[in-house]
């Protein structure tokens, strides 16, 4: 018996079939490894290190530890209570004097200004002068020099410093700062922008993915039930402009709502208004020219899970005894629900990344979280910031995609 | 024309008609032994010819009344369609696709408008009645369950409609289960259920709200054999307990004729025959309908006399047959004789039979309990014999010389389509 069960489990060469499967399965899986490489290596260095990075970036700060290495230092044992003593001052001295020969007082002044906005050019200035200094004590000579040395806010700000890891952007994110004695407290009115603006993007992606769903809902029914002949044409009127710029839809809408555009001088002339409507560069441009642009992404796959239900369901129910729209309610529309659902999950979370179309057809006050990271990343130059608000984007993105998923359930949706 | 002429001919086989189907009526009691047949049997008693042959009165439960349809405005699916359906009748519309049969049924169901015509319910036109209205139970061939509802909720959703209390909600459908035999399947979707269980949620859906009517669109198409003969079955026990009037749609003849009160052959929009399934096998009036039920044997050949019910038919080359005049109009003509396999004989006895001839075994195919013979006989070499496999079974070897022979009434003379 065991002789035989032996010469079963060999092949004709005396390999066993066990190791002899696994070598072949080996190779095959390692050919399909190979064929998906280029796609993973592409994600990976394309999407996940940048992103990973920008993460990194919105907590992860070294500018004063690295350029400032001896204040940095010297301010571990300062108990915060009182100004830090000559040491302190000494080792700032030292270190002012190395940035301005090595010419990195800018980025100092810069790192400064962010939390203690004004600062920044009297940093300069009095590291200029400081590197003239040759001799102690430091502590009245700097405060003499220039006296931001002797505020206790400075002086938090610099033991902050002495950790590589700050809250600092992602608190301004939310409207919060440091306080001068390094407590959290909420930013001043002129900063607390940002908790309005997450709410005024939230506000603008729900109202757009609302109305895309109103506008596409029936126009997909449509496409669903009409004959080919027309349903195809009317596919195409959906598509096209779909594979159009968004650059071009966009300032297309600016000629369309301006002043004295189409819409404008349309209801003029027929006296249904009598002064030309601000219909851009405000809210309502805004929501229009992005409803536009998200229209199809709602649409497509709403229509593809139309496309599946069997036309025979809502004939059964109307043979069972319900009237037109019950049948409609109660048996065509809840098989529609992963399609609606899919249709503005994508158009929600596209939504929250809007920049170009609010910063082109929208006002000041229309401007969502993507303008604000643009504008860090592009004009400021605060990656800091840019990735802080990234990061809270991403997060919240995903936190409503796990919400989503709770109620709604992924494995339900139909992408088409 | 050609309906109108068959309508004829039905009349005149009413008398047949009637009696077939009172035998099968008492056959159906004895093995029941349920009144709730009654629904046929009253129909049947009161009216006379009650299976709604009657046109012109308003004794029929359905009347489709000189219906036409065309989709396209250019050819009629469904051509000028007189049909009584009976209370209580199972009827069944057969043919080939595209010969009219689901059109008909959806305009009874009222999915479709009749281009001309009109259909009767009850002696009600229903022809501006949308399809909620007309208490109707339907089963499609793809079920039609609400994927999104449990077996129950689709069970109870004619119900809801017909705003019922939950209170007798719960005890119809837990009844309307059990009919179906899915007692313990309420709380599944349809998904989780087999296409055999799927299907008997859809009957037990169409028959919930006790409909006056049930239609059936090819039921029974999607399942495999023996699953479909089971089901055959169920249905028509469904129907005999019940009562209800159901028309059913099919084009697989061996499920009319398990099921079925009256068969209507559908072909090229025309009501080829009406009959009990017994009628339509053993008398087809018609080539398409000997072609269509059941396998046929096709003699071509020409009227040479007509002899009150029976004709002599000329078969070039070959001789004379005597034939049933059934569908021939007069001497001269061709004609197509039809025969059945299984009443052939063979080698009959010299002078016993009036139509014997010479022919030759082409190929014998043993098929367990009967063997099919292809002969060659009369220039055509297509014949086909069943020879039950019982004992005395002459073997048969291809290329050896038989004669083979038949009755007068076993061969009917049909038109030559």
């Amino acid at each position: 018996m065991v002789t035989m069960a032996v010469q079963i489990a060999r092949g004709p060469d005396g390999m066993p079939l066990r190791t002899k499967l696994a070598r072949v399965e080996r190779r095959r899986k390692l050919r399909a490894f190979t064929l998906v490489l280029p796609l993973l290596l592409f994600i990976l260095i394309g999407f996940v290190l940048p992103i990973g990075r920008m993460m990194f970036n919105a907590v992860h700060d070294d500018t004063l530890l690295t350029l400032m290495p001896r204040t940095t230092a010297a301010l571990s044992a300062w108990d915060g209570a009182d100004l830090p003593d000559e040491s302190a001052y000494a080792a700032l001295a030292e270190d002012l004097k190395q940035a301005w020969a090595q010419r990195a007082t800018g980025a100092i002044a810069k790192r400064i200004n962010y939390e203690l906005p004004g600062l920044g050019s009297q940093v300069t200035s009095s590291a200029r002068k400081a590197s003239t200094l040759s001799a102690g004590p430091y502590k009245p000579a700097l405060i003499e020099i220039n006296p931001l040395w002797g505020r206790q806010d400075v002086w938090s700000l610099l033991k902050r410093g002495s950790s590589a890891y700050t809250a600092y952007y992602l608190l301004r994110s939310v409207d919060y700062q440091y306080g001068p004695n390094s407590e959290i407290v909420a930013s001043p009115p002129e900063n607390a922008i940002f908790w309005d603006m997450f709410l005024r993007t939230l506000g603008i992606s729900i109202g757009v993915t609302a109305a895309t769903l109103l506008l596409g809902f029936p126009v997909a029914y449509l496409l669903a039930t009409l004959p080919a002949k027309y349903s195809n044409l009317l596919m195409i009127m959906v598509v096209l402009p779909f594979w159009t710029s968004l650059l071009v839809r966009t300032v297309a809408w600016v000629v369309l709502l301006q002043q004295h555009g189409v819409l404008n001088e349309m209801l003029l002339g027929l006296h249904i208004i009598s002064q030309p409507a601000q219909l851009i560069f405000n809210r309502i441009g805004t929501v229009i020219a992005m409803t536009h642009i998200q229209l199809p992404f709602t649409l497509l796959p709403i229509y593809s899970v139309m496309k599946t239900i069997s036309r025979t369901h809502v004939r059964a129910a109307r043979s069972l005894g319900a009237g037109p729209f019950y049948a409609f309610w109660k048996v065509y529309f809840p098989q529609t629900l992963p399609g609606i659902a899919a249709g503005s999950l994508l158009t929600f979370i596209l939504c929250l990344g809007y920049y170009i179309t609010p910063a082109m057809v929208g006002g000041p006050n229309d401007q969502m979280v993507g303008s604000f990271i643009a504008h860090y990343t592009n004009e400021e130059l605060n990656w800091g910031m840019a990735s802080a608000l990234g990061a809270i984007l991403l997060t919240a993105t995903l936190v409503l995609y796990y919400v989503f998923n709770k109620l709604v359930g992924v494995d339900r949706i139909k992408m088409g | 024309m050609r309906h109108s002429i068959n309508l004829t001919r039905l009349k005149q086989a009413d008398a047949h008609d009637l009696d077939r189907a009172r035998e099968k009526l008492q056959s159906v009691k004895k093995q029941h032994g349920d009144l709730a047949v009654g629904g046929a049997a009253t129909a049947g008693a009161a009216q006379g010819p009650g299976r709604g042959l009657m046109s012109g009165t308003n004794s029929a439960f359905v009347k489709f009344s000189e219906v036409q349809k065309t989709y396209d405005g250019d050819t009629l699916v469904v051509k000028n369609l007189n049909l009584d359906i009976a209370r209580g009748e199972f009827l069944t519309m057969l043919g080939p696709s595209g010969s009219g049969k689901t059109t008909t049924l959806m305009m009874l169901a009222g999915f479709e408008v009749p281009t001309n015509g009109s259909i009767l319910l009850e002696a009600r036109s229903i022809d501006a009645m949308p399809p909620h209205k007309r208490d109707i139970g339907m089963v499609f061939q793809s079920y039609a369950l609400f994927p999104h509802m449990t077996v129950e909720e689709n069970l109870a959703f004619p119900l809801k409609v017909r705003k019922l209390g939950r209170a007798e909600i719960e005890p119809r459908v837990k009844r309307a289960l059990e009919r179906v035999r899915l007692g313990g399947y309420g709380k599944r979707r349809p998904a989780q259920l087999s296409g055999g269980q799927q299907q008997r949620v859809a009957l037990a859906r169409a028959l919930v709200f006790d409909p006056k009517l049930v239609l059936m669109d090819e039921p029974l198409g999607a399942l495999d054999k023996q699953l479909r003969e089971q089901m055959q079955l169920e249905i028509k026990h469904i129907h005999e307990d019940l009562g209800v009037t159901i028309v059913y749609v099919t084009h697989d003849q061996s499920e009319a004729l398990t099921m079925s009160d009256r068969i209507a052959v559908f072909d090229d929009g025309i009501i080829q025959q009406l009959a009990p399934p017994a009628e339509l096998y053993e008398r087809p009036q018609n080539a398409f309908v000997a072609q269509f039920i059941g396998e046929n044997n096709q003699l071509h050949g020409k009227v040479v006399a007509m002899n009150g019910t029976t004709c002599k038919v000329e078969i070039a080359g070959a001789g004379n047959v005597q034939a049933l005049a059934i569908n021939v109009d007069a001497v001269g003509r061709p004609t197509v004789l039809s025969l059945r396999p299984e009443r052939v004989q063979l080698n009959p006895t010299p002078g016993t039979l009036p139509n014997v001839f010479s022919a030759e075994v082409a190929e014998v195919i043993y098929l367990g309990d009967h063997v099919r013979t292809r002969v060659s006989v009369c220039g055509h070499n297509d014949f086909v014999i069943k020879l039950p496999n019982s004992e005395g079974l002459v073997r048969l070897e291809p290329g050896a010389a038989i004669t083979v022979g038949w009755k007068t009434e076993d061969c009917r003379a049909l038109d030559a389509n």
